[in-house]
């Protein structure tokens, strides 16, 4: 295991077994070993006996964040990358937890790596697999092969340039330096140069692939309405079949509901079995918002969020 | 009987087919993403992709169907039965996990008490031509549920992949109608021998390792387990793992309507959202994530048991493999036998 995961690893242990030894937290919400190479699992640590099945990898994908709705009786010790404090703030911004009722243990994040991208990059199944340094070596039954980490990281992680959580309780680690690998999301770049008939049909082939699962709904932390609008019969605002137009619908409004809102974190394309590309629009969005409002989502707690914030003298000129 | 299907013949074998049935086979929607579906060309067919991601129940149970039309002029109303399958189908290449899943299904659909027509038509209506599982992957477990990489039950045909052509074994009377098809020859001893060769290495890759046997008795005591509260803490409480499932098969019956006409249309629907048992009055007996992922694995593993005499769980490994969570049923499993009630 890569020296500096390591030494993360047991820094949020330590920081773990003291909030649970001092009863400061309930819970500690972080990763755990996943059973398969490529992943972790979110695991819930109750006891200080436990903590020591608390990991930090390349692979603590998920932003925890999205089971704060589930423990709200709780004090949560919340184990975060930049993106995730990001959420929390947002999350914190729309009063969706008690003040004192958060730890966030803070880690300033390598970049996750893109486990579905390694996995296209062999013949055979993975069965073991280790880093070192800027190299990921991944072996099956009868190939060993070793890749370049860079090559294989999450889009969102690529353009990420808030790395490190932004006023955690605690940070474990120290701070990554915050650049980003490529300057717009490779998708984004993409999407960018089409036309708006192009657009369209891009947006239709990945949406086409839905299953309406919902996983891209439940794995954000931002999407936490009691009643989503596709699951309200009466109105029914949206048919629950597989026709494209519904389909098309809900992930047009998924997206639009995220403007502002967003922290970019890829929670939502990770969660796809279908592996429909999400971000793209999600980050398009962030992008304009920042454009037009010089707003990023969790950056600045104090900030007002855009377009959730109304008042007569409107700052921007534009929407006047 | 034992025949061969040179690849060079592959696709006028293929088209062949077209000719007499609809097709149904894997197709990649995009790199690593694919499906069964309706073949238009059969360039399209895929049978490298050992399991795509949505199972083949779809065939026979499709996510989204119409059930009837209905529309009204006047005074006269009308209604349009979608239930007859007009020209005979074929499901290919879908693997043994997939195929004994038909028959688990079966007992819900087209079992002694309860004949769903949709499902019924479809079944009856459809040759399963079957492949062998080469390379299954870790988190394969088929053969510890009385299945294996190479289970031909439920298959009228079956291929077996040797490289430069398929071994093809006609198994039924179904399978049989396709000894004159003109792209089959006669297989040889050294074909058999190596397709004999890639089964027993394949078989000898899954071996039982996940212990199902009694998880119904263990189960009749933890209805009100503590271990459940743990099971539920991860869970995101999306349709990944049910939808992805070979054997899950619950719906929900939706009206589309307009104006004067509409369809009566069923959907796959999922124990795992809080919807799902929503009653009318706005009680739901399934208020949290406990109660929806026990019944999950109640149903596997204790209700169909109870009712069906098996366990609703084919070891596929989609569930694992897919959910964004990380949640390995496998482990689950054990647990729960290991007496797990923390």
């Amino acid at each position: 295991m890569e020296v500096r995961s390591k030494a993360i690893q047991n820094s949020i242990r330590e920081k773990a077994r003291e909030l649970l030894s001092s009863k400061k937290v309930d819970v500690v919400v972080g990763f755990g070993e996943g059973t398969l190479p490529l992943r972790a699992t979110p695991i819930f640590i109750r006891s200080p006996e436990e903590v020591d099945r608390l990991i930090w990898n390349s692979y603590c994908e998920n932003n925890l964040a999205t089971y704060l709705y589930k423990l709200s009786q709780f004090k949560v010790g919340l184990v975060v990358k930049g993106c995730d404090t990001r959420s929390v703030i947002a999350l914190s911004r729309e009063k969706r937890f008690k003040p004192d009722q958060l730890y966030l243990i803070g880690v300033p994040c390598q970049r996750m790596v893109d486990r579905r991208k390694v996995k296209k990059a062999v013949k055979g199944e993975i069965l073991r697999v280790s880093e070192q340094g800027d190299e990921i070596t991944v072996e099956g039954e009868d190939f060993k092969k070793v890749l370049k980490r860079d090559d294989f990281l999450y889009p969102s992680c690529q353009v990420c340039i808030h790395r490190n959580p932004a006023k955690p309780d605690v940070l474990v680690g120290d701070p990554v330096e915050e650049s980003s690998l490529v300057e717009v999301h490779p998708d984004v770049k993409e999407f960018e140069k089409m036309s708006p008939e192009e657009r369209w049909r891009y947006f239709e082939k990945e949406s086409g692939r839905c299953i309406r699962c919902y996983a891209c709904r439940e794995a954000c932390p931002m999407c936490y309405c009691t009643e989503c609008f596709v699951d309200s019969s009466n109105p029914k605002w949206i048919e629950k079949g597989l026709s494209p137009s519904d389909i098309d619908f809900y992930h047009i409004v998924r997206a639009y509901h995220q403007s502002g809102r967003c922290s970019g974190c890829g929670a939502c394309e990770r969660a796809c079995p279908m592996e429909i590309k999400l971000t793209y629009l999600t980050q398009k969005l962030n992008q304009d918002v920042k454009e037009l409002f010089g707003f990023e989502t969790g950056v600045d707690p104090d900030a007002p969020p855009p377009l959730s914030t109304y008042e007569i003298e409107d700052r921007q000129e534009f929407i006047k | 009987m034992k025949l061969k299907l040179d690849k060079k013949n592959f696709i006028p074998f293929l088209q062949s087919l077209m000719d007499e049935y609809d097709l149904f086979a894997p197709v990649q929607l995009a790199e690593g993403v694919s499906v069964y579906k309706k073949i238009d060309q059969p360039e399209e067919v895929d049978l490298s992709i050992a399991n795509p991601q949505k199972p083949a129940k779809e065939i026979f149970f499709p996510q989204s169907e119409t059930m009837f039309r209905y529309e009204k002029a006047g005074k006269e109303s009308r209604i349009t039965s979608t239930e007859e399958i007009k020209r005979n189908r074929i499901l290919l290449g879908a693997r043994p996990c997939d195929i004994q899943a038909f028959s688990l299904i079966d007992h819900v659909f087209a079992g002694k008490d309860y004949t769903d027509t949709y499902y019924v038509n479809k079944r009856k209506a459809t040759t399963i031509i079957g492949m062998g599982c080469d390379h299954p992957l870790s988190t394969c477990f088929c053969s510890s549920l009385n299945g294996g990489p190479f289970h031909r039950e439920g298959s009228d045909l079956f291929l077996i992949d040797l490289g430069e052509s398929y071994l093809v074994e006609l198994l039924t009377e179904k399978g049989m109608a396709f000894q004159k098809n003109k792209f089959l020859e006669e297989a040889n001893e050294k074909e058999i021998s190596m397709a004999k060769g890639i089964e027993g290495k394949a078989t000898e890759k899954v071996k039982p390792s996940i212990p199902v046997n009694g998880i119904e008795k263990k189960l009749d005591q933890m209805m009100e387990s503590p271990y459940w509260d743990r099971v539920q803490e991860k869970c995101l409480g999306c349709r990944v793992c049910t939808y992805l499932c070979p054997t899950c098969h619950c719906f929900d019956i939706m009206d589309e309507a307009r104006t004067n006409k509409g369809r009566r249309v069923r959907n796959w629907d999922s124990c795992l959202s809080s919807l799902y048992s929503q009653e009318t009055s706005g009680h739901n007996p399934r208020p949290t994530n406990r109660e929806r992922t026990r019944q999950r694995l109640m149903h596997k593993f204790n209700y169909f048991p109870r009712n069906f005499d098996r366990i609703a769980c084919v070891g596929c490994g989609r569930c694992t493999l897919y959910c964004p969570a990380h949640f390995d049923i496998r482990q689950t499993i054990k647990e729960i036998q290991e007496g797990s009630d923390k």
